[in-house]
């Protein structure tokens, strides 16, 4: 045998979907758990070690914003597990998978666990199976309520055709912007506040029950769900070497045709705006939701929509987030209501964040609506640099960098408005929508 | 055993050995007696809150900073090692 056969373990049945083929949503309305297997082949009863090693090698990164390498993951809850309970190997240990998709600008969880719930639930058997997990949650976002009951719909079309699998239970997030974080919902899930924690414990120290938890965004458990059938290498046919792999992405703003699409990772930021129906002028992409950062147009259209190449050009793909602002939007004022909207989403626990964010976007407020003066720009930077990494979850960090990359991409608006006061464009309807009422 | 020579004496312990200060956020209430115990290393935002200096602590701050540690009223400063 030689080292390429041991690398990728021999696949029976059908190859994955070809180069250029869909890979997570296939059909414009859900598939029955018949349809899905039918397009996909049986899951695979496979060995749990292998499955890690396999989606390590995939390089399969979260897709839920954070992009942590996912086999690092698994292994680190497989690890833990058997530490709990030595000798007893990942007994005990709990999966969530996070379709809370809690960020307002984004909707390919929600999109892709209502057309194909089964890939997910899959995802989740072979991840629950690789860590030993005893339970698992498929948390779902309450904007997004009515997928709660379709999705335990498709958990039971699979106990009645006999899958034996880790029980999933369905849960519907209680809401607001932070209740899509790891440690948020793993306090929800143990009776608390849906508010983020103080790490350390990690989650996959201790978790969900005190258990080690594997918390994973949904899609990259549909992701999961295909390496476990197709292996590393094929899933390595889409993408690039440092970004292998397809990702959904949400395409929104002045876009003719907005809405999720399935890219493989990579592809220049151009092509896919022009493919959502990009045709007038604009002027920034909002990359990675409303805590990301802008990157300026047309200049960013050459980059590669991936974490490394949004990386390198001092942006973030995030959860997958791409909201075309356009010419006619001013770009501080989107900024200015954004930051309301976190300030007031921030969980008020800690005190820089608690006390920053809110005179953040005051003083974006005044940039954008007001009348600043010259000491108000100094006092935005003094903010970004006193909330950025000092709080228990990184809602502050966020929201710094948006701004930061407000300061930059829109320089010369800023200019105008220390000199002449809001411009026309300051007035117009909001283009990057702020959700009413979100629970906190 | 004293910390200093658990910690291998002055010029002996490696940086990355060395200890480093981190407030839990959630359970600090700006009390504020960490930045009156070690101002060379913590200072106040403009709400109160303690602003850790980065990087591993100096050996010859090391008992002012568990001097510190101990005072604090919520246990919101921790001095971690590595690894922890």
């Amino acid at each position: 045998m030689t080292a390429s056969e041991l690398a990728e373990p021999r696949r029976e049945g059908r190859p994955g979907p070809a180069p250029g083929e869909l890979r997570l949503i296939v059909r414009d309305r859900p598939l029955s758990l018949a349809e899905h297997v039918d397009h996909y082949g049986e899951l695979p009863a496979g060995q749990p070690g292998a499955l890690i090693t396999e989606v390590e090698q995939a390089g399969l990164t979260g897709r839920g914003g954070g992009a942590f390498p996912a086999g690092r993951k698994l292994r680190a809850v497989a690890e833990a597990s058997s530490r709990a309970r030595p000798g007893r190997a990942g007994v005990g240990s709990v999966v969530v998978a996070n379709g809370s998709e809690s960020e307002p600008a984004s909707s390919k969880d929600s999109v892709l666990l209502s057309h194909a719930p089964h890939l997910v639930l899959d995802g989740i058997a072979l991840a629950a199976g690789a860590v030993g997990a005893a339970r698992a949650y498929l948390c779902v976002s309450h904007r997004t309520g009515p997928i709660a009951r379709p999705l335990a719909e498709a958990v039971t079309e699979r106990t009645r055709a006999g899958l034996s699998e880790v029980p999933v239970e369905v849960v519907a997030t209680a809401g607001g912007y932070l209740s899509g974080q790891e440690t948020a919902l793993i306090s929800a899930l143990n009776g608390s506040a849906p508010l983020p924690t103080f790490v350390p414990p990690r989650p996959a120290e201790r978790g969900a029950h005190r258990r080690p938890t594997l918390v994973l965004n949904v899609e990259t458990l549909a992701h999961i769900a295909l390496i476990g059938r197709f292996g590393s290498q094929w899933f390595r046919t889409a993408g690039t070497p440092g970004a292998p792999g397809s990702a959904l992405v949400t395409v929104g703003g002045a876009v003719e045709r907005p809405g999720v699409r399935e890219i493989p990772l990579g592809t220049p930021l151009g092509s896919v705006l022009r493919r959502s129906g990009l045709t007038q002028p604009a002027q920034a992409v909002l990359t990675g939701g409303y805590f990301g950062t802008w990157l300026p147009l047309p200049g960013g259209a050459a980059v590669p929509v991936s974490e490394e190449g949004m990386r390198a050009a001092g942006a973030a793909l995030g959860p997958g987030v791409l909201a075309v602002l356009p010419e006619s939007a001013c770009g501080l004022a989107e900024t200015a209501r954004v930051m309301s909207f976190l300030a007031e989403q921030s969980a008020g626990q800690c005190g820089p964040c608690r006390n920053g964010l809110p005179a953040l976007a005051e003083t974006m407020n005044c940039l954008a609506f007001g009348q600043p003066g010259q000491d108000t720009i100094g006092w935005v930077r003094q903010l970004t640099g006193l909330v950025a990494g000092r709080g228990a979850c990184h809602l502050p960090d966020g929201a710094a960098g948006l701004v930061r990359s407000a300061l930059e991409v829109f320089a010369a608006d800023v200019q105008t408005h220390l000199q002449a006061g809001p411009c026309a464009r300051a007035s117009r309807p909001a283009v990057l929508v702020i959700p009413a009422g979100e629970p906190r | 055993m004293s910390q200093l020579e658990h910690d291998g004496g002055p010029g002996r312990q490696p940086p990355l050995a060395r200890p480093r200060l981190q407030v839990n956020p959630i359970a600090c209430d700006a009390h504020g007696l960490c930045i009156e115990l070690l101002p060379e290393l913590i200072s106040a935002d403009p709400w109160g809150y303690p602003i850790i200096r980065p990087g591993p602590v100096p050996l010859r701050l090391q008992p002012l900073a568990h001097r510190a540690v101990a005072a604090c009223p919520t246990l919101a400063l921790i001095l971690t090692r590595p690894g922890q």
